[in-house]
C-alpha cells in the first residue's frame, strides 16, 4: 500500500468569497503509523476524508497528486471508489452515537460490508459478523450483534465501528478523532485495540488528534498541521526536539504536577505560521 | 480589523448607509439591530422566488385597495344582454351569467378575500401566540388544560369543523372569518409553547425573575417577542390557506353569499358554465391561485431568513 | 430487558389512550355545543313553520329540548353509546345508517388517492434530496409550492374541462355510468371492489374509469405535502454521520440513499403520510362535490345546505373520530417501527 498527497487543496465557495480550508498539503506513506494533529479547522479531517473522497458535497478538491496504489483517487469512477472505501481503506469517525446508523443492529452493519466486499450469502455474512465482533474484543459479540446503537455504550459502538471497518481487509485505515468522544479509561482500551488490530494486520494507520501526547506516543511519524498546511513533519520519537514554534507551544500546553506554574502558557500566534514556510 | 483599521469618528459619518448597516464590529445597539435587519433584507432580496412573491403579494394589496378607482364597471351592475361575453374590449375577462363584469368582480373580489385574511390573521395570531407563551411559561395544570383544549380543536379537519361552526351560526363572510379564526389558532399555540418551553429556562428569564418581574411582564416583555419570528413565518404561511379555505366555504355555499364577488362563491355559482363558457369559472379559479401562490412563495422565502433552524 | 421495553410501551398506550378520550370527549362536546347553538330550531325544523303551540311544546319535550343543556348532553351521550346520532331530515334515515353507507366510497377514493400520492412523493422527494440545488430540486419545490396554492376544486374542475370536456378521455361526475347503477350488488360499498368481486367486469371498468379523476385531484392535494416532507427528512438524513459511515463502508450511492438514509426517515414518513390521509378527508369533501362523488363529504355538504342539522354533525364527528384514529395510528406505527423508541 503505498498513498501519496502532493499538493493537496481543499476550499468551500461561501458568501464571501472562496474559503480555503486545506492550503496545499503533501505527504507520502506506507504501511506505517502516521498521526495528524492540529486544531480544529487545521484541515486534519479534511485532508483525511479527501483520501476517500468523503468530504462534504459542496467543497471543491484540488491536487497535483492524490494516488492510493495506482488509482487517482480525484478522477476515480464511483466503481473506482467503491473498490478503495471499505476494501482498501477504511475510516473511523469520533463518535458512535451519530455514526452508526441508528434503524439497523450491530450485526446487519457489520455483515453489511461483508456482503459487498466479500460476496457472502446472507447468513455467513451474518455468521462473519459475529465472527468480527468477537475479534474487537466484544464478549458476548453474538448478543450484541442483535443490539441498536442507542443499546450500545460509546466504546462498545466504537468497537463496532473498529469491526465493521475491518469487514473488507483493508490495507488502511483511518481514525478520525476516534477515541475524543469516550471516556478517557475506554480511550486507552481503543486505541491499544486500534494498534494491536494494525500491528497485526500489517496495516497502515492514519491516527488523527488533537492530542499531541497521544498521537506521538502511538505513532511512527507525526505531522503538525496548523491553518490549512503542515507546519512539521516529524518522527514521534524526535517530537521534543521539533523546531516549530507552534509544535512547541502545543508541546508546552499540558500542566504537570511536578512542576507547577501560576499561569498556564498561552500560544502566542505569529500571522506567518499560516505563511508558506 | 485591527483597531488601526477602524475608521475615526470623523470619517464614520462619510461612511454609507451600506457600510454602517454591515459593520462587523458595531458600536451600538441600534446598529446591531438595523444591522441585522438589512441583513436578512438581503437574504431575502437574494431569493429571486420569494421576491416575485413579495411583488405579487403587494401588488394584490394595492389593486384590491384601488378597486373603485380601477375597475371599469359596477360589479355587481347586470346586463342581461351581454351575459356571458367571451373577453372582449368591452370586457377584458368577459362577462359572467348576469351580464356582470369579471375583471370588476375580480377586482372587488379581492378586497373580500384579503379582508378576511387579514381579519382572521388579526384574531387568531394574537390568541394562539398568547395561549402558546401562558401555557408554556406557567406550565402546570394550565398547561395541560390549554394544551388538552387545543388537542380537541386539532382533531377536526379544519375545513369540516369550519363548516360544521358556519352551519351553526348562519352563513356569511362573518362567520366564515370567525370559523376559520377558531380553527386556525392551534398551531400558533403549539408553536408559540415550543418556542416559550426552550426560553423559559435560560438565565436571562431567570434574572428578570429575580428582579422581581411578574409573570405577566416576564411573558408580555421577554418571552412574546422571542416566539414571535417562528409565528410571523406560520402567518405567512398560512395566509395561503386560509385564503383557499376561505375559497372553499364560499364554493360550498357557507361563505360570502351571492351576490358578492368573492373569488370561490363566483366559481360556485358559474361552475354549470364549464362546458361552454370555460372562462368564467376560470378567472376567479386562477386569481385564487395567483393569491395564493403569491404568499406560498413569500412565506417560503420568510423562513428561510427568519427561521433559526432552516437556516 | 423486553420486560421492562413491554412495561415502558405499554405506560406509554395508557397515558395515550388516557388523552385520546379526553379529546375525543372534547370533540362529541364541541360538536354538541355546535348542534345547540345553530339559529335553526329543530322544533320547527320537525313541525314545520306553522305547527300550533301545543304541538311545538309537544315535539319540544319529546326531542328532551325543555331538559337542562347538561341532561341534553347525557342524553346525547346515551344515544352516542348505542350508535343513535339521530335521524337524517333529508334522507329520513338514521344517520348511522346514512354514513355506513356514504362512508366506503370515500374511504375508496381516499384510499387510492393516497397510494398515488405516496408513489409518486416519496420518490420525487428522495431524489431531490440526493441532488440538492439540481434543476429537478427546483422543479420539485416550485411544484409542490404551486400544488399546495391550488384548491382542490379548482383542480377538480380544471380536470373536468381538460379530460372531460375538451379531450372526452374520461367520464364526468358520479360514481359509475347509468347502465350500470344499481347493477352491482352492495358487498363493500367500495364500487370497484365489488364489481371485481361479482365479476361485473363492465360495470367495473366504468366505476375505475369514474374514480381516476377524484383519485388524481387528491393525490395532487396531499402530493406536494408528502414530497416536502419527504425531502426535508431525506436530506437531513443525508447530512448525518451514518451516511458518511456507510460510504466509507463502501455502500453503493444507491443503496446509502434507499437503505441507509431511507431507512432512517422511513418511520417519520409512516407519520407524514397518515397525517396526510386524515387531510385527504377534507379535500374529499370539496372533491366530491365537485364530481357529485356519493361519499361522507357529499353527504356532509347536501346536508348543510339543507340545514339537516342531526347529518351534519353525525358526520363531521365521525370524520373526527377518523382524524384521531389516524393520528393514533400515526404515533403507534412510530413506537412499533423505530427501534429507538421501542
Amino acid at each position: 500500500m503505498q498513498l501519496e498527497i502532493e499538493d493537496l487543496h481543499i476550499g468551500f465557495p461561501g458568501p464571501r468569497g472562496f474559503a480555503p480550508a486545506v492550503r496545499g498539503v503533501s505527504f507520502a506513506m506506507g504501511a506505517e503509523k502516521l498521526g495528524i494533529v492540529g486544531e480544529s479547522g487545521s484541515g486534519k479531517s479534511l485532508t483525511a476524508r479527501a483520501i476517500l473522497r468523503l468530504t462534504p458535497p459542496n467543497a471543491v478538491l484540488r491536487a497535483k497528486r492524490l494516488r492510493f496504489d495506482d488509482i487517482d483517487v480525484l478522477s476515480a469512477s464511483p466503481r473506482a471508489l467503491g473498490a478503495i472505501r471499505g476494501r482498501r481503506a477504511g475510516l473511523i469517525l469520533q463518535d458512535p452515537k451519530f455514526a452508526l446508523n441508528p434503524v439497523m443492529t450491530a450485526g446487519e452493519q457489520v455483515a453489511e460490508p461483508l456482503r459487498l466486499h466479500k460476496g457472502l450469502s446472507r447468513r455467513a455474512a451474518r455468521a462473519a459478523a459475529v465472527e468480527m465482533l468477537a475479534q474487537v474484543r466484544i464478549n458476548d459479540p453474538a448478543a450484541v450483534a442483535h443490539r441498536y446503537p442507542h443499546e450500545l455504550s460509546g466504546g462498545m459502538g466504537q468497537r463496532v465501528m473498529i469491526a465493521m471497518m475491518l469487514a473488507g481487509d483493508p490495507e488502511l485505515l483511518i481514525a478520525d478523532e476516534a477515541t475524543s468522544a469516550l471516556d478517557a479509561t475506554v480511550q486507552a482500551e481503543i486505541l491499544r485495540l486500534i494498534e494491536d488490530l494494525v500491528s497485526r494486520r500489517g496495516m497502515g494507520l492514519i491516527l488523527i488528534s488533537h492530542d499531541l501526547p497521544l498521537v506521538s506516543h502511538f505513532c511512527d511519524r507525526v505531522l503538525v498541521m496548523y491553518a490549512g498546511r503542515v507546519v512539521e513533519a516529524v518522527p514521534a520519537a524526535e517530537l521534543r526536539k521539533s523546531r516549530h514554534p507552534y509544535t512547541q507551544g502545543l508541546l508546552l500546553c499540558p500542566p504537570s504536577l511536578m512542576r507547577p506554574r501560576a499561569r498556564l502558557p498561552v500560544l502566542a500566534r505569529q500571522p506567518d505560521w499560516a505563511e508558506v514556510a | 480589523m485591527s483597531d488601526g483599521a477602524k475608521p475615526l469618528a470623523g470619517a464614520r459619518a462619510r461612511l454609507s448607509w451600506h457600510e454602517w448597516l454591515l459593520d462587523e464590529e458595531p458600536s451600538s445597539r441600534r446598529q446591531t439591530v438595523w444591522g441585522e435587519f438589512y441583513r436578512k433584507c438581503r437574504r431575502f432580496a437574494a431569493n429571486r422566488l420569494a421576491m416575485g412573491g413579495l411583488i405579487a403579494v403587494l401588488l394584490l394589496v394595492v389593486l384590491s385597495l384601488l378597486a373603485p378607482v380601477l375597475a371599469p364597471y359596477d360589479p355587481h351592475a347586470q346586463a342581461l344582454a351581454s351575459r356571458l361575453a367571451p373577453p372582449s374590449a368591452a370586457h377584458w375577462l368577459g362577462t359572467d351569467e348576469l351580464g356582470r363584469d369579471l375583471l370588476s368582480r375580480l377586482l372587488y373580489g379581492g378586497r373580500i378575500t384579503l379582508g378576511m385574511v387579514v381579519a382572521v390573521v388579526v384574531l387568531v395570531a394574537p390568541f394562539g401566540l398568547l395561549v402558546g407563551c401562558v401555557a408554556g411559561y406557567l406550565g402546570g395544570l394550565t398547561d395541560r388544560i390549554l394544551m388538552r383544549l387545543t388537542d380537541i380543536f386539532l382533531a377536526f379537519p379544519r375545513l369540516i369543523l369550519a363548516l360544521a361552526f358556519v352551519a351553526a351560526l348562519k352563513p356569511g363572510i362573518g362567520s366564515a372569518v370567525i370559523a376559520i379564526a377558531l380553527t386556525s389558532w392551534p398551531p400558533y399555540a403549539r408553536l408559540a409553547r415550543a418556542d416559550t418551553l426552550t426560553i423559559r429556562d435560560a438565565d436571562f428569564i431567570a434574572a428578570v425573575r429575580l428582579a422581581g418581574a411578574s409573570a405577566g411582564r416576564i411573558i408580555l416583555r421577554h418571552i412574546v417577542p422571542l416566539a414571535l419570528s417562528s409565528v410571523i413565518v406560520r402567518v405567512s404561511l398560512d395566509m395561503a390557506g386560509i385564503i383557499i379555505t376561505a375559497a372553499g366555504l364560499g364554493f360550498l355555499g357557507m361563505g360570502a353569499q351571492p351576490p358578492a364577488s368573492e373569488w370561490g362563491t363566483m366559481i360556485a355559482t358559474s361552475r354549470d358554465y364549464i362546458l361552454e363558457q370555460w372562462w368564467v369559472p376560470a378567472a376567479p379559479g386562477i386569481a385564487i391561485f395567483v393569491a395564493a401562490f403569491a404568499f406560498n412563495l413569500l412565506g417560503d422565502g420568510l423562513r428561510d431568513v427568519l427561521d433559526p433552524k432552516a437556516r | 430487558m423486553n420486560g421492562r421495553r413491554d412495561a415502558g410501551r405499554l405506560r406509554v398506550l395508557s397515558t395515550s389512550a388516557a388523552s385520546i378520550s379526553i379529546t375525543l370527549f372534547g370533540l362529541i362536546l364541541v360538536t354538541f355545543l355546535i348542534g345547540r347553538v345553530m339559529p335553526i330550531d329543530p322544533v320547527v325544523a320537525v313541525a314545520g313553520d306553522h305547527a300550533p303551540p301545543d304541538v311545538v311544546a309537544r315535539i319540544r319535550s319529546e326531542l328532551g329540548l325543555d331538559r337542562p343543556l347538561a341532561v341534553q348532553f347525557l342524553i346525547y351521550l346515551r344515544h352516542l353509546a348505542v350508535g343513535d346520532l339521530g335521524r337524517s331530515v333529508m334522507t329520513s334515515h338514521a344517520v348511522t345508517a346514512d354514513i355506513l353507507q356514504y362512508f366506503p366510497p370515500t374511504f375508496e377514493l381516499a384510499t387510492s388517492a393516497i397510494i398515488l400520492a405516496v408513489l409518486v412523493g416519496v420518490p420525487a422527494g428522495v431524489l431531490a434530496a440526493s441532488r440538492p440545488g439540481s434543476r429537478f430540486d427546483h422543479l420539485v419545490r416550485a411544484v409542490s409550492l404551486a400544488g399546495q396554492s391550488v384548491p382542490v376544486f379548482v383542480l377538480g374542475l380544471l380536470f373536468l374541462l381538460i379530460l372531460y370536456v375538451k379531450l372526452g378521455w374520461l367520464p364526468g361526475s358520479g360514481q359509475v355510468g347509468i347502465t350500470y347503477e344499481g347493477v352491482v350488488p352492495p358487498i363493500t360499498r367500495m364500487l370497484v371492489v365489488d364489481a371485481a368481486l361479482t365479476g361485473h367486469w363492465g360495470a367495473f371498468w366504468s366505476a375505475l374509469s369514474h374514480l381516476v379523476q377524484p383519485a388524481l385531484v387528491l393525490a395532487l392535494f396531499s402530493l406536494a405535502y408528502i414530497t416536502r416532507m419527504t425531502r426535508a427528512f431525506m436530506f437531513e438524513a443525508l447530512g448525518s454521520e451514518y451516511v458518511i459511515t456507510a460510504r466509507a463502508k463502501g455502500v453503493p450511492e444507491w443503496l446509502v440513499l434507499w437503505r441507509h438514509a431511507f431507512g432512517n426517515v422511513s418511520v417519520g414518513l409512516v407519520t407524514v403520510i397518515a397525517l396526510a390521509y386524515a387531510s385527504l378527508l377534507e379535500g374529499a369533501v370539496l372533491t366530491e362535490t365537485v364530481f357529485s362523488w356519493p361519499g361522507l363529504g357529499l353527504y356532509l355538504t347536501t346536508s348543510l345546505l339543507n340545514a339537516d342539522m342531526n347529518a351534519v354533525l353525525g358526520a363531521t364527528m365521525v370524520i373526527g373520530c377518523i382524524y384521531i384514529g389516524l393520528n393514533l395510528l400515526a404515533d403507534f406505527a412510530y413506537r412499533l417501527l423505530d427501534p429507538r423508541v421501542r
